[in-house]
Order: C-alpha cells, then sequence, then structure tokens
C-alpha cells in the first residue's frame, strides 16, 4: 500500500504533529509526504529526513502558502490517483483540508484514529471520548485525520528521501488569506509540551488567572492551559483551551487547577500520563481521574506551591 | 440572500452517553435529546444576520429520524423561517449528508450554508467540508467572526495557536466554533408560533441521493478507564511528588 501524509508546516519547518502522522502511515505501507507551500524548499529537506519517509513531493505556489482548502485538496486529490490512502494531522489545518479531499474523491474520512487495526480497520473516540468505535472502511482508497497523542512521533533524522516537484492548479479562486493573529509566547506549545498547567473557572477573572497560572507555568517550564468555562468566560484565550472542543493533550504532567473536570474537559487530557488537580470541592469529577489531588482554595495553594518548587 | 442551516439531532451534552453491553454502540433509548450545540451557533448566525438585512429568509435541514423534527421545531422557535426534514433511519456519514444538502442547495440557491462545526456525537468535523467540495465553494471552517460584505464573506477561523482571517466569494460554506455567538432562548410565544411555521417531509430518495454507509462499525467500547490516585494533605506532600517524579528539581 502507498500513503500520501499531508505535510504541516509554516513555509519554514515541519510542525510536530505531522511526525504522529508519518508513523501512523508507516504502520499501512510506504510514505510519501507532501508539503504545499510557498517557498517551502527547505520544508520539503526536512521532511525528506523524517525517518520512515520514503518520497517528498513538493507543490511550490502562492496559492499553497496559507493551506487555503480550496486550493491544496484538488491538488491532494489529484495526486491520490498513485496512493491507496491519505493521511492528515488532526489539527486546525488538516481537519479543514481532509474532508474536501475526501469529498472530491468519493469516500467517507476516518476522523481523529487512534490506531491502525489493519489496512481497513481503525479505532476512534465518538461522543468526546466516552466511547471508542472501531470502523472499518469499504472504499478503495482511505481519507484519514490521526490524533497526534496517540501515535508516537517519527524521529526526525534518519530519513534520505528525495525530493519531486509537483504541480496543481494553483488558485481555485474562491478564497483569498487576509491575515492571521498568532499568539507568541516564550512557553512551550500546548500539544507538544511535557508540562502543562491549566486553570478553570474558579480563577474567577482574567488577572487572576494570569496572576496564579503563570508564575507556577514559568517555574515549571509548562504550557498553561484552560478549561473551557474558562475561555468562554474570558479569563483566557481560545487557543488555550483543552478539550473535546479544543485540544487534545497527552503531555507528562497535567496540573489541573480550578477546573471541576467536566466530560468534555476530561476528553481532552485524559490521556496525560500525570494528573495533578488542585479543587476547593473534594467531590470534583477531577479527582477521579487525578493521580494525585489537593483540596483546597487554590488561591492559597497554588502560590505556595509556586514559591516551594 | 436566503442562510440554509442544517441541524442534527443529537445526545444532549450534559447526558453522559453509556455505551451498550452488546459493544454496537451508545444507548439513545429514553435519553435526552437535543440539538447539536454547534448547531444552535449557527441558527443564532444565521438569524443575527437576517435581522440584520443581510439574509432575507433561514431555511433550517435535517437529516435524521422523525423525531428530528423537534429539532427543527426549535430552530424554528429561534427565528428560522422555514424547516425541511429529510427522514431516514440508521447513521447517515457525513458525505452521504454532505451530497443530501448539495441537493438542498441546488435547490433553494442559498447565498450562505452555516454549519456547526462537528456533531458532538460521532465527532467527524466533515460536513461542512464535505459540502464545500460537493457544491465547489469556498469554506470558512471553525468561524469565530462573520461579516458579510457585497459579494463577499470575511471569516474569522480558531485556528492551532491563534486565529485566521480569510476572504470568501459567495456562495460559501461556513462552519462555527463555540465563540461565534451565544444563540438565544426560543421564548414561549416563539414557541406557539413555530407549530405553524412551514416544515417539508422529504426523504433521500426525493434527492436521489445514496445514503449507504461506507463504514461499518465493527465494535464500540468503553475507553479505557483512568483510576483515582492520592490526595495529599498538604502543598509540601505535593512538592514532595513532584520532585519525586523529577517534575521539580
Amino acid at each position: 500500500m502507498s500513503v500520501l501524509v499531508w505535510v504541516e508546516h509554516d513555509n519554514a519547518s515541519v510542525k510536530d504533529a505531522t511526525l504522529a502522522a508519518v508513523t501512523a502511515a508507516g504502520q499501512l505501507g510506504e510514505v510519501h509526504v507532501l508539503v504545499a507551500g510557498k517557498g517551502a524548499a527547505a520544508v520539503a529537506d526536512e521532511a525528506g529526513r523524517i525517518a520512515g519517509v520514503a518520497k517528498v513531493l513538493l507543490a511550490d505556489d502562492a496559492a499553497y502558502a496559507h493551506a487555503l482548502a480550496e486550493n491544496v485538496a484538488p491538488l491532494i486529490a489529484g495526486l491520490m490517483a498513485g496512493y491507496d490512502a491519505f493521511l492528515a494531522p488532526a489539527t486546525s489545518h488538516g481537519k479543514n483540508i481532509a474532508p474536501r479531499v475526501a469529498a472530491l474523491l468519493d469516500v467517507a474520512q476516518i476522523s481523529d484514529i487512534l490506531s491502525v487495526e489493519s489496512a481497513d480497520t481503525f479505532t476512534r473516540p465518538i461522543y468526546a471520548g466516552n466511547a471508542i468505535a472501531t470502523v472499518q472502511s469499504s472504499d478503495a482508497k482511505k481519507v484519514i485525520t490521526v490524533r497526534g497523542t496517540a501515535f508516537g512521533k517519527a524521529d526526525t533524522t534518519g530519513g534520505s528521501a528525495a525530493v519531486e516537484a509537483v504541480t496543481g492548479a494553483g488558485d481555485a479562486g474562491l478564497s483569498s488569506f487576509v491575515g492571521a493573529e498568532i499568539a507568541t509566547s516564550e512557553r512551550p506549545e500546548l500539544t507538544a509540551a511535557k508540562i502543562i498547567v491549566s486553570g478553570g473557572r474558579a480563577l474567577g477573572s482574567e488577572e487572576q488567572f494570569h496572576a496564579v497560572i503563570d508564575p507556577l507555568a514559568d517555574k515549571l517550564g509548562a504550557a498553561v492551559g484552560a478549561s473551557r468555562a474558562a475561555v468562554d468566560a474570558g479569563y483566557a484565550p481560545n487557543d488555550y483551551q483543552v478539550g473535546q472542543t479544543g485540544k487534545i493533550v497527552a503531555p507528562e504532567v497535567y496540573v489541573a487547577i480550578g477546573i471541576s473536570g467536566a466530560i468534555q474537559h476530561l476528553a481532552g487530557m485524559k490521556d496525560s500520563k500525570t494528573i495533578i488537580a488542585i479543587n476547593k470541592d473534594e467531590d470534583a469529577p477531577i479527582f477521579q481521574v487525578a493521580d494525585i489531588g489537593l483540596v483546597g482554595d487554590l488561591f492559597k495553594i497554588v502560590p505556595e506551591l509556586t514559591e516551594k518548587l | 440572500m436566503k442562510i440554509l442551516v442544517p441541524v442534527k439531532r443529537v445526545l444532549d451534552y450534559n447526558v453522559k452517553p453509556r455505551v451498550k453491553a452488546d459493544g454496537t454502540g451508545v444507548d439513545l433509548a429514553n435519553v435526552k435529546m437535543s440539538m447539536n450545540p454547534f448547531d444552535e451557533i449557527a441558527v443564532e448566525e444565521a438569524i443575527r444576520l437576517r435581522e440584520k438585512g443581510v439574509a432575507t429568509e433561514v431555511i433550517v435541514v435535517s437529516i435524521g429520524v422523525p423525531k428530528a423534527q423537534d429539532t427543527l421545531r426549535t430552530a424554528l422557535a429561534m427565528g428560522a423561517d422555514r424547516a425541511i426534514l429529510i427522514t431516514a433511519e440508521g447513521e447517515v456519514e457525513p458525505l452521504a449528508v454532505a451530497k443530501l444538502l448539495k441537493a438542498v442547495a441546488d435547490e433553494e440557491q442559498p447565498g450562505l450554508v452555516i454549519l456547526g462545526k462537528q456533531a458532538i456525537d460521532d465527532d467527524s468535523n466533515q460536513t461542512g467540508q464535505m459540502l464545500a467540495a460537493l457544491t465547489g465553494w469556498g469554506q470558512g471552517t471553525f468561524a469565530s467572526k462573520v461579516e458579510v460584505t457585497g459579494e463577499t464573506v470575511a471569516v474569522t477561523r480558531e485556528v492551532d495557536g491563534g486565529s485566521e482571517t480569510v476572504s470568501l466569494k459567495i456562495p460559501a460554506i461556513v462552519t462555527t466554533d463555540l465563540r461565534l455567538n451565544e444563540p438565544r432562548y426560543a421564548s414561549l410565544p416563539n414557541i406557539m408560533k413555530a407549530k405553524s411555521k412551514p416544515l417539508a417531509n422529504k426523504t433521500p430518495a426525493d434527492y436521489g441521493v445514496d445514503v449507504a454507509p461506507r463504514l461499518a462499525t465493527l465494535k464500540v467500547s468503553e475507553p479505557p478507564v483512568r483510576s483515582a490516585g492520592i490526595k495529599v494533605a498538604d502543598v509540601d506532600e505535593l512538592v514532595a511528588k513532584l520532585k519525586a517524579m523529577g517534575v521539580a528539581a
């Protein structure tokens, strides 16, 4: 079986989420990757060094600079004549592009896979991870998105794949990129962080959220996350959100502060290796999944913890 | 300009899903069902665009069991103008839903189709993007802001690490993220009024769409359970644990 993987990148370097998709693809067959971008030759070289990648396709065109699905999906659908499966990381860009590819190919997509059971059978979470479905595809070609936390990351060295230039139709004339506001932070990215300190609605305000959570995160070299309740209340920006409707994370250590543990939040973090919960309500559901729990007032506990670490 | 809003009847988001003992799926018997929360946001956005004078009519459509009529009535009570129910038993996959919606869009010629970004039952996050492919329209997925100006719509999208804005030619597809708006509650008078708003009954055969599934669900199981750990008494004990784990020096 031959598999094409869409490489997520910013025209400068390969995004980590791609590496898990390469691992999943390697369980299906020979892995080729597609770098679609503008001025992305360095990305293609980097992708060629990923262990397990046999070939890199590079489509360099201004139309592909911002990963617009209207332009990228037809390019991929065209290339799929030579492949049996298409995989993309289940990131916001991957989730935007892959279903458009699937519909162009007239196949059902299998979203967010957790495992490859066989060439046509996969597991995936449904109901916010409260159930795991094993699904078998009857389509000749598979279109799949891959949950990054469910697969190991392919090594970024060891490969020596050749880069081949490909072309597509370019600009479909349906959409244009206006601009982006990407938060820049000294802290690690949520989905790549080894430690995450996450705050909930109990923080009470945006000011208190930052005053309590940020120093502890900085002390631990951790990324900062938030529950949907905290995001909805405006205490933290949306890209901090961990949960069914936010990011899915699985760090070594997840520190949940003032988070009750709603189903939708647990769906995003329950695969973390160690969960630490600090909450004043000893009956909060978060304690049912926490490895270490501390009941008490977070406004006293967290500053004390930050100081003693 | 008409706006088409597909809505799905799903297990209420407050209900904890229970996997059936025989592993065939999640138990939906005698549990509360509601409109998919992202679809509520889509209905709200469409009504706001009509209230602003951007849209002239909001048409809601649902594909599902006859009971999905209740979900459509909820959307009508919120303020949608009329409804289409396409009755289909069993699970209809996103690709088949997108094909049905394409057929409805061909008939209705909407300027925008606004959908929820994902349904909270199958968590697929596919239908809007698939409909965009089938119609050949632009797609503004995971929208936190939608602004129509003449023949284009600017959609601000929630993306990893922040947001980005794309400009799309109308007609276009928009899928909603949580922060786009806060859906209104239907008032009692509007709930009464919704009962007399038009609702057309259709079947997939009316649109000539084959809804046979492409994926077979072999098994549905409980996720691995995490067991509760220990509770520590104070910060010092927590610090000691963290040090033992190598998290803190």
